[in-house]
């Protein structure tokens, strides 16, 4: 059975039918990528699955159990865990506080402390700031902690959506590096992204969006060779 | 030179600064003519201070209700007066009856612990009543209507008082215990007073502890920040807004018995007007500001009480202290046009609406 099973779902802005038809499924284990331009319905995707959306039809289940009709946190308490967009830090808490929310349903002291030393260990950046508020860190900084704050919920599934967005290419190689490092350690992550190439260079699997459809699907060395791909979002000719 | 200065001043900046720097000369004059003509004896200053701070300290308990409802909800709880109102009844009801079986004057202690519990409870009460039935069916709509339903709200809980508990005002009993001076520091204080400032420092320590140490705490500032990324934290965004009503309508309670410790009567419009003047202080701190909403509430309560002598006496104006009110909302007014975020406020652009 697949971790994360999208069936044919359907979501709404408003009258905006922004996805119209999704169905991906993620693997235990896997990185999957979702690909596409701005406005394809990506991180839509990406919200249906946490609950900040809800989808009018189609089913989401969680290793057989639906969750589709959840409200976000009990999606959390299920292991769903997102880095959202834009990062979305608390910018007037400490990096330590900030960490803390991402635990916020657990009770497992043990295993929160735990967690936090694998974050740490992950970006040692974050240990040396952990009393700074997080508004004042760079912007690749922030990115961190939105993906370390997302790993203190200790997923089950990882959500990333555009982790490159706005970051000097040094750091979008980093925080690539460290994707596939926190999938090496068992943890299953779903991507959305911009960066094409980056992206399908460290995924298992890829789907391409457009206009709130699955055009394309295969492995991420498939869709990389792909003519089409490679035209429409590798800027290869 | 003088062209790029007069570009960057328009006409209004300059009357504005003004009448800012007229009003200014006034302060300093006024205080200078009280000061100097040696009217009032140290002992006066002295004790329009304490009482200043007292009055302050309740002001900035009910400021901080609506400073912390501001910060989660972007909105101003206009009825916030009157959860500080149905606490103060409370209060009164329970004192009375502890009066009239003796045991306000045998118990203090006790009396005012089932004072402030009875008041507590009920002022807890209607501010969740309040949030799930006038604030929670309206959280997506426009900013304006949840507004005007606080106003409607404000408007349904005095007169509703006022129908069940007339329209009299009622005298507060006053324990035998809490009559009379004490001296501290080699200075003679109204016990009453001094039971006031106490009690809304301890308050507030209390609530500091609970906003910065406690996960719940740090959960209301990540709600009060970004409520979708504290969603997906997988804090209960809904149980954190009730939270944030229970806390405030908690020290609204405990600020109606204070409040009325000190000016010994309740009324159903009792929470109107300190209702009003501690969002004055909520906006003087810098309104969703925390610390500022206590500093608002301190500094309005010592102005309120200390500038008609000190600044309207100098300047001959009779009967200064019926002023206090009208200068509380000049104070509003000049905050508003002079430093719209407050002391201690950011600019509100920068904030996510």
């Amino acid at each position: 059975m697949a971790l994360l099973q999208v069936d044919d779902i359907h979501t709404y802005y408003g009258a905006i039918h922004a996805l119209k038809g999704i169905s991906i499924h993620v693997d235990k284990g896997e990185i999957v990528t979702l690909i596409g331009a701005n406005g394809a319905g990506k991180s839509t995707t990406l919200n249906t699955i946490c609950g900040v959306v809800h989808p009018r039809h189609g089913t989401i289940t969680l290793e057989g159990e639906e969750i589709h009709r959840l409200p976000a946190h009990e999606i959390v308490m299920r292991g769903v865990a997102q880095a959202p967009e834009g990062r979305r830090v608390f910018g007037r808490l400490t990096v330590a506080e900030n960490l803390e929310m991402g635990a916020f349903t657990r009770k497992d002291k043990e295993g929160i402390k735990r967690d936090l030393e694998r974050v740490y260990a992950l970006f040692p950046r974050l240990k040396e700031r952990q009393k700074q508020l997080a508004g004042t860190l760079s912007g690749g900084e922030q990115q961190m902690l939105a993906i370390g704050r997302a790993l203190m919920a200790n997923p089950r599934l990882l959500l990333l959506d555009e982790p490159s967005m706005g970051l000097a290419p040094i750091l979008v190689d980093l925080i690539f590096d460290t994707i596939k490092e926190i999938n090496a350690q068992g943890t299953t992550v779903l991507l959305v992204e911009q960066n094409a190439l980056m992206a399908l260079s460290i995924a298992h699997r890829a789907y391409v969006l457009e206009t709130g459809n699955i055009v394309l699907s295969g492995t991420g060395k498939e869709l990389l060779n792909n003519p089409e791909v490679m035209k429409a979002y590798l800027g290869v000719e | 030179m003088l062209q790029n200065l007069r570009r960057r001043l328009s006409a209004t900046t300059v009357v504005m600064w003004i009448i800012g720097l007229l009003l200014l000369a006034m302060v300093f004059w006024g205080s200078f003519q009280t000061l100097v003509s040696g009217k009032y004896s140290g002992r006066v200053w002295l004790d329009l201070i304490v009482f200043g701070i007292a009055q302050g300290s309740v002001y900035a308990l009910i400021a901080l209700g609506y400073t912390m409802v501001y910060g989660i909800l972007r909105m101003i709880n206009f009825a916030h007066g009157e959860v500080f109102m149905s606490g103060a009844y409370m209060g009164y009801f329970v004192a009375t009856a502890l009066e009239n079986r003796g045991t306000l004057d045998s118990n203090l202690l006790l009396s005012l612990v089932l004072i402030v519990l009875g008041a507590v409870v009920t002022s807890v009460t209607i501010a969740v009543l309040l949030e799930r039935i006038a604030y929670r069916p309206l959280r997506r709509a426009p900013r304006l209507v949840p507004l005007i339903t606080a106003i409607g709200a404000s408007f349904f809980l005095q007169y509703t008082f006022r129908g069940f508990f007339g329209s009299g005002v009622k005298g507060y009993p006053e324990a035998e215990g809490l009559k009379g001076t004490i001296t501290l520091f080699g200075l003679q204080l109204l016990k009453t007073q001094v039971l006031v400032i106490v009690a809304a420092i301890i308050l507030l320590i209390a609530l500091y502890t609970f906003v910065q140490r406690t996960k719940t705490g740090k959960a209301m500032r990540a709600v009060s920040e970004d409520k979708d990324a504290a969603a997906l934290m997988g804090i209960n965004v809904d149980r954190i807004i009730v939270t944030t009503f229970i806390v405030g309508g908690s020290l609204a309670g405990a600020a109606g018995v204070l409040y009325s410790m000190l000016f010994r009567q309740v009324y159903f419009l009792t929470g109107f007007i300190p209702g009003l003047k501690a969002f004055t202080a909520a906006v003087l701190g810098g309104i969703g500001n925390i610390a500022g909403a206590t500093m608002g509430g301190l500094f309005l309560g010592v102005a309120e009480s200390l500038f008609p002598n000190l600044v309207l006496d100098g300047l001959g104006i009779p009967a200064p202290y019926q002023l206090k009110d009208a200068l509380a909302f000049l104070l509003l007014v000049l905050v508003l046009i002079f430093r719209p975020t407050g002391i201690l406020g950011e600019r509100l652009a920068t904030k996510k609406a």
